[in-house]
């Protein structure tokens, strides 16, 4: 059985920039994977492969076994993309997009007018089918694209930043459009830079950064390379936030990073919990006020900073 | 939002016809559906028209011929550039919508989407021309050839159109926006104005008269004008009709066999 995804040594110049530059990654058949990474890290030039709107420079791409540079025409049966904005028609009604996509997809018109409605039901957009797209609100857009890439049946969908720009009701309500096709058995790439839609999606993340692949695993895997656990330290007074990190790099993995403005202090415990009671330990002999001591698993937020080491600012 | 089976995927994917077909309609009912741009171009050139006939037109006198006979094949042939521009605008729009990646990224064959529009656009054409025709007899226009050089006149405005389409296709692409295409359409005033479309090209000074004579919407528009109006037009432009229906064709072909190339490797590039 074919890999759905495999790319070895992918390189992707723009002039004397590298967009990729000798990126492996491998996917399995039944995944959703996302890729994560900052604004510029390489992720949609990937896609973009992925989908043949570009040509690799070099190393090799195949989708479903297939060459992408020798043979473009029969990946582009397999793949189908979402990009970033909503590519439909905004004089057309919805049902009109959908239909139009399932023609040139190969359907014939009574196959195309099926399958349409069908993928307006899934996409929750049945009421609103014969209105133009125009009047539609974001999300509803958003989902409409959706729909017209799932209407060739690919066997790969490219999702680019499917959720950007919308706002939290339309961005769940999209999360569970996403979540149905996966039951249905559709394998989806994604982009993304938020962390918590790939911790909620993917099954499979790999965390990328100027061109590379840094990381890969499932969310568990990258959570627990970034430390085991977490220690959380909240005090009473700023003053005394130096005196705790100090405190606290000595039994951490890594140095502990201070948060001024919620008064706290972090560090990642390599080991087992056990350690959590030796480092509170000389804390509590310091006579230092502290107002709150949490323990818990690192977040993929703090697993993305340890893995890439990406300025915090870069990431959503 | 329950999930529903989609029946697996068909072998064969669009052929040239269907998915040309597909993207012509999608052009026209963008057309059809956008009443601003049928109404607003629309009046537009009837108040052009309107102002150059009976504003300028008074204080143009030509031998053996009205000004309205000869303004309104100018108005004809040039109206196919000003209705270019909405193909580079369009063109703009999809690619910074994102559906010119969706498209290209469909099992369709890559040059569907231009032959596509290109049919559209010259639908639009046909319609542009409709009514430049229409308000131009309701305003003393009349033909003085032939039925069926009046038809061949027709012919070649529509096939100037199809010419241009892929200059302003070409543009639209480059531009990248609605807005810069828009910009760049400007190219369309010398070539439209600095020509023999509204008044001969002998009262403009010598260095402006080397262009005017030599470029293709001259040659164009007189090609018209003498299909339509016959002797008295080739008396007033010195050639016979034969001869700006010859040049006409060449320029014709030399744009198609520039542009369309440039604009296929420019789409394939994305």
């Amino acid at each position: 059985m074919s890999f759905t995804l495999e790319a070895a040594g992918l390189v992707k110049r723009f002039g004397k920039t590298p967009a990729l530059d000798g990126l492996n990654l491998t996917m399995q058949p039944g995944q959703v994977m996302a890729l994560l990474g900052p604004n510029g890290a390489g992720k949609t030039t990937f896609v973009n492969l992925v989908a043949t709107l570009l040509h690799p420079d070099a190393g090799t791409l195949r989708v479903g076994g297939i060459d992408v540079a020798r043979k473009p025409a029969a990946v582009r049966r397999l793949v189908a993309l979402a990009g970033q904005s909503a590519a439909v028609e905004p004089t057309m009604t919805g049902r009109e997009n959908v239909f139009m996509v399932a023609r040139l997809f190969g359907a014939s018109a009574g196959d195309a007018r099926r399958d349409a409605a069908g993928v307006l039901e899934q996409m929750g957009l049945t009421d609103d089918a014969d209105r133009t797209v125009r009047t539609y609100s974001g999300g509803m857009r958003r989902r409409l694209d959706l729909g017209a890439s799932l209407v060739g049946h690919p066997r790969l969908l490219l999702l680019d930043e499917p959720t950007t720009g919308l706002d939290p009701r339309s961005r769940l309500e999209l999360w569970d459009v996403i979540r149905s096709l996966v039951a249905s058995g559709t394998d989806v790439l994604l982009t993304t830079q938020y962390l918590d839609e790939a911790d909620h999606l993917a099954s499979q993340i790999a965390i990328i950064d100027h061109g590379r692949v840094v990381a890969a695993g499932t969310p568990r895997e990258l959570k627990r390379r970034a430390g085991r656990s977490v220690v959380e330290v909240r005090v009473r007074d700023l003053s005394a936030l130096e005196r705790v990190a100090a405190t606290l790099t000595a039994i951490g993995d890594g140095p502990a990073t201070i948060d001024r403005p919620t008064h706290s202090v972090r560090v990642a415990l390599g080991a087992g919990t056990e350690r959590v009671f030796a480092a509170l330990r000389p804390l509590d002999d310091t006579g230092i006020a502290i107002d709150e001591v949490s323990v818990r698993q690192p977040t993929l937020d703090e697993a993305f900073l340890a893995l890439t080491g990406a300025p915090k600012e870069n990431v959503t | 939002m329950s999930s529903i089976a989609i029946a697996p995927r068909r072998g064969n994917a669009a052929g040239l016809l269907v998915s040309s077909g597909q993207i012509a309609r999608r052009v026209l009912r963008k057309f059809v559906r956008s009443p601003q741009l049928v109404i607003v171009g629309t009046v537009q050139g009837a108040m052009f028209l309107l102002i150059f006939r009976y504003v300028f037109g008074g204080a143009i006198a030509l031998p053996g011929t009205s000004y309205v006979d000869f303004v309104v094949p100018g108005f004809i042939t040039t109206g196919v550039l000003f209705n270019a521009m909405y193909a580079s605008a369009g063109m703009a729009e999809d690619m910074s919508a994102g559906l010119i990646a969706r498209l290209r990224s469909l099992p369709i064959p890559r040059s569907a989407v231009l032959i596509g529009r290109a049919v559209a656009d010259t639908g639009i054409q046909v319609w542009g021309l409709a009514i430049t025709v229409a308000i131009g007899f309701l305003i003393g226009f009349r033909l003085h050839g032939s039925w069926s050089a009046a038809l061949a006149a027709a012919a070649l405005v529509i096939l100037f159109g199809f010419v241009f389409e892929w200059v302003f296709v070409l543009i639209g692409m480059v531009a990248g926006s609605a807005q810069a295409a828009q910009g760049f359409a400007l190219i369309v005033f010398p070539f439209s104005f600095v020509s023999s479309a509204y008044i001969p090209v002998a009262t403009m000074p010598s260095w402006m008269r080397g262009f005017a004579e030599n470029q293709p919407i001259t040659v164009m528009v007189n090609a018209v004008r003498t299909l339509t109006q016959g002797h008295p037009a080739e008396a007033l432009l010195g050639h016979p009709t034969s001869y700006f229906v010859v040049r006409s064709l060449i320029w014709s072909a030399g744009l198609i066999a520039v542009f369309a190339p440039l604009a296929v490797a420019k789409y394939r590039r994305g």
